[in-house]
């Protein structure tokens, strides 16, 4: 008979070390006695040989093990053991086997430790205490059930990593001052800081009378509530206080409510502010500007809003993709390379750019960062359409005869559809409005040579003469 | 926090405590960091538990209790003799943060009554969840509640930063709606639900975010003549038509100041419990609307027993079902089995012939599914099935269920 001697709390290490050197040995769980804290009556007499090589075990049972070694009960060293040995000796799939009695009193194990962990998580309430620099130092008492401090304080750091705490436990405690974690050794309840040196500018009281306010005494049920909170978490939770009372009166208020009078209102009826409410649509261009200028990019970056211009009752208004570059800085739509090369061919086609009211299809410039320059990028299909709203809005306020888009996205934004815009350039009926759908300026500053862009260009200026004549 | 806030918050969480909702799950893992604060993790944790078994996960609120509407089964309707309060922005933001860093919440749940008009209520509530995120790196949970007769440029505002955004429909047909609440419109409500569906599932493909916890919703069930066939219906068709993640099912309750339209009268919490888990079935369990009802009589559900069992005992010549042979789909319709226990069993069956030792240490639900099943050592003799009695067998005293 071998015994093994292991630190009190989840000596995950220890037991290793320990299972190492017993798989090792071959030594069977028959003939290792375990025991925690003080060394036994036997002494510990555990190495059979040095130590052992690494065991390798299915990623689910060191899962297993690892939590299992957290739980209270001085067994679970034995029956890991147990499940170990049998999983080396054949049973690779043992934790399959959830039937198996060793693999069911395991499995409950392990839960009751996940649950002490969910628990702790959930019911820890931190205090403010003031700080040595006039800064909040948070502080905690909790009482976990196994030997979980270590386990939860990831969750602690991740959650708050930006605040300085401590939490106290009878079983080890936790402290982060922003940068590192510090394990310390088991704290007491009097060691957590009394109410007079709290600085919780009441959050305790306000919490309370959230926690108060917020039940339904019509729906009393204090077995569902004590399903999952408890008795022996309440000593925690300062709002608890109040549940005696709210079950006593709950009963109560309920006959009251039950017999009340249906109620007749006494305030006046506010039909003025019910007329008003409903007319809430912005009533005019520069209401609606307004919205759009406090509004976040649907994909952030954008310097500000770049916002159509011309005069409202222009017979053409014309529909981009979105800003650039340059438009974004200027916040003028139109004025990059692609709206000089606009204005040089509206100039062609004998149309003037001041009559006109230009506008964008997206308000806001997407881009990608490429060291200093900002590299454009063509909006999603769902970014066309979460800007159509205020597209549509803005063309009811400007009422023109005919809406010209201009590529793909504006056509898109327009029809709501995919459109080959080489092929069904021309006139085209849009959502309500006569349309006409042609080339982005920008696609002929792509085009390589320069006869194909001559010819090109020619076209664009020849579908702005139909467009005009059109309207 | 000074006397007013607290009185403030007293009102504004007893106005919102009929939404039933509380959930803070299904967000994508996301953390502060050392500038922010909080993390989301996924599954969400309850905080706290009240009296009335509900947990306390997000701090849920009305940003104010003043409403131009009148919707008849709402405490807050512009007709009710409720005190009334309005919190500020930096209020609501206030108190969020506060609550977090002492872990007493997993985020916010803002909704609001109306004031002034629905694109200035929906833009408050944005601006809360605006400024919790982006001035104070806010990594924590934020659900809103949209007002769905706000412009579509508000909603989606508010998608950018909320983790899951809800829509009440509170009532189950037009007509209800039509009677009890003048200013909703159910077109409006299911034409905002298909819009932030839609925003969901681009914002996925284009790996942008927006409301990454999905959408949810809300019936009030007990304040109409709805049968329980057509509040599962129109669920079954939320889920369908517009993706959503939740249905939530609030019985009707007995409110102060009530209006004399619905007479008070005690909540059907029976009622509500049976919705749950027939809306659990409809979800997990592969069952349709029209399985589920017919184990209940004139559309609506049996309050003795749940649906499930109710299913199986008008089927019964589908039992009983043999664990070491059935497939998943079988499984999962035996009384007493859960998801879970099935895929204990399916991975079980593969090492051994189940015995029913070997069931009870796989499943807490055997007694009831007894009946219905043939294991290695055991098979129902005579067809239990067929015995007369088998319900009241099954029937455990009725008593308050758990309501999640």
């Amino acid at each position: 008979m071998h015994t093994i001697t292991l630190r009190e709390g989840a000596d995950l290490d220890g037991f290793r070390q320990a299972v190492r050197r017993l798989a090792a040995a071959r030594t069977a769980p028959d003939e290792v006695l375990w025991s925690v804290g003080a060394p036994s009556l036997f002494g510990d007499d555990a190495p059979p040989s040095e130590d052992g090589a690494r065991v390798f075990l299915p990623q689910a049972v060191g899962r297993l093990i690892e939590t299992v070694v957290c739980h209270s009960d001085p067994e679970r060293y034995a029956l890991l053991y147990r499940l170990v040995w049998r999983v080396l000796n054949g049973e690779r799939a043992l934790l399959d086997q959830h039937a198996d009695p060793l693999v069911h009193l395991l499995e409950r194990l392990d839960k009751a430790v996940r649950r002490d962990i969910h628990k702790m998580h959930a019911f820890l309430r931190f205090r403010a205490l003031p700080g040595p620099d006039g800064e909040e130092r948070y502080v905690a008492w909790f009482e976990p059930d196994h030997h979980i401090v270590e386990a939860v304080a990831p969750f602690f750091v991740e959650r708050f990593e930006s605040m300085a705490w401590t939490i106290l436990t009878p079983k080890g405690s936790l402290h982060w001052d922003r940068r590192r974690l510090m394990s310390g050794p088991p704290a007491e309840r009097p060691d957590a800081p009394a109410h007079d040196r709290l600085v919780d500018d009441r959050f305790a009281e306000g919490w309370q009378r959230y926690y108060e306010s917020t039940f339904n005494p019509a729906r009393v049920n204090p077995t569902a509530m004590r399903a999952e909170m408890p008795r022996k978490y309440w000593a925690n939770m300062p709002e608890t206080a109040a549940i005696p009372a709210m079950v006593r009166s709950a009963p109560a208020r309920v006959q009251a409510m039950l017999e009340a009078e249906a109620a007749v209102p006494r305030r006046r009826m506010p039909e003025k502010a019910v007329a008003a409410m409903a007319r809430q649509a912005p009533d005019s261009l520069a209401d609606l500007n307004r919205l759009i200028q406090r509004s976040e990019p649907l994909v952030p970056g954008a310097t500000q809003a770049v916002l159509g211009e011309g005069p409202e009752g222009a017979a053409i208004a014309i529909v981009g993709e979105q800003p650039g570059d340059q438009e974004d800085r200027e916040g003028r739509p139109f004025v990059g390379p692609a709206g000089q090369l606009l204005t040089a061919a509206l100039e062609e086609a004998g149309i003037d750019r001041g009559g006109l009211y230009l506008t964008n299809a997206v308000k806001h410039f997407k881009f990608t960062q490429r060291g200093k320059r900002r590299i454009h990028q063509s909006p999603t299909a769902g970014e066309v359409k979460h800007y159509r709203w205020w597209l549509m809005t803005e063309l009811g306020f400007v009422r023109p005869r005919l809406v010209v888009a201009l590529g793909a996205t504006a056509a898109l934004a327009m029809t709501g559809r995919p459109v080959a815009v080489l092929r069904e350039r021309g006139p085209m009926a849009f959502d309500g409005w006569n349309g006409f759908v042609t080339v982005h300026p920008s696609y002929l500053l792509r085009l390589p040579g320069e006869e194909e862009r001559r010819r090109a260009q020619a076209a664009f200026v020849a579908d702005l003469r139909r467009a005009a004549a059109l309207a | 926090m000074d006397d007013a806030l607290i009185e403030k918050l007293g009102i504004l969480a007893d106005a919102a405590k009929y939404d039933a909702s509380c959930a803070s799950s299904g967000a994508k893992p996301r953390r502060g960091g050392k500038e922010g604060l909080g993390s989301t993790t996924g599954a969400g944790i309850c905080h706290a538990y009240t009296p009335d078994g509900r947990c306390v996960s997000l701090l849920k609120i009305l940003l104010t209790n003043h409403c131009l509407f009148d919707c008849m089964y709402c405490i807050n309707r512009r007709s009710s003799n409720v005190r009334r309060a309005r919190f500020t922005v930096e209020e609501v933001v206030e108190l969020t943060l506060g609550f977090y860093k002492r872990n007493c919440i997993e985020g916010l749940f803002l909704s609001s009554g109306i004031i002034r008009s629905p694109d200035h209520t929906m833009e408050q509530m944005m601006l809360v969840a605006r400024t919790l995120r982006r001035d104070h790196g806010f990594a924590g949970y934020i659900h809103l509640k949209t007002i769905p007769e706000a412009s579509p440029w508000l909603i989606e505002q508010a998608g950018l930063w909320a983790d899951r955004l809800s829509i009440n429909l509170e009532l189950p047909s037009d007509h209800s709606l039509k009677a009890f609440a003048p200013e909703k419109n159910g077109g409006t409500i299911k034409a905002v639900m298909g819009q932030v569906n839609e925003r969901i599932v681009e914002a996925k493909e284009e790996r942008r975010r927006f409301s990454p916890a999905g959408q949810s919703t809300q019936l009030i069930v007990g304040a109409d003549d709805a049968t329980d066939r057509s509040v599962l219906e129109t669920s079954g068709t939320l889920y369908q038509r517009y993706g959503l993640r939740r249905v939530y099912y609030s019985a009707f309750s007995p409110i102060p100041e009530a209006s004399s339209v619905l007479p008070v009268k005690p909540p059907p919490l029976q009622r509500e419990s049976r919705l749950y888990q027939a809306d659990w079935l409809l979800r997990y369990y592969g069952f349709t609307v029209e399985e589920i009802a017919s184990g209940g009589e004139g559309g609506m559900l049996d309050l003795g027993i749940d649906p499930k069992l109710a299913w199986a005992l008008k089927n019964r010549e589908r039992f009983p079902v043999d664990v070491n042979r059935a497939d998943r789909e079988m499984l999962l319709r035996v009384p007493g089995l859960g998801a879970r226990a099935v895929d204990k069993i399916l991975s079980a069956r593969r090492h051994t012939r189940l015995r029913m030792e070997d069931l009870g240490r796989l499943s807490s639900g055997l007694r009831r599914a007894r009946p219905f099943l043939i294991a290695a050592d055991y098979h129902p003799a005579g067809g239990l099935t067929d015995r007369l009695d088998l319900r009241q067998r099954l029937v455990t005293p009725s008593s308050q269920l758990s309501l999640f």
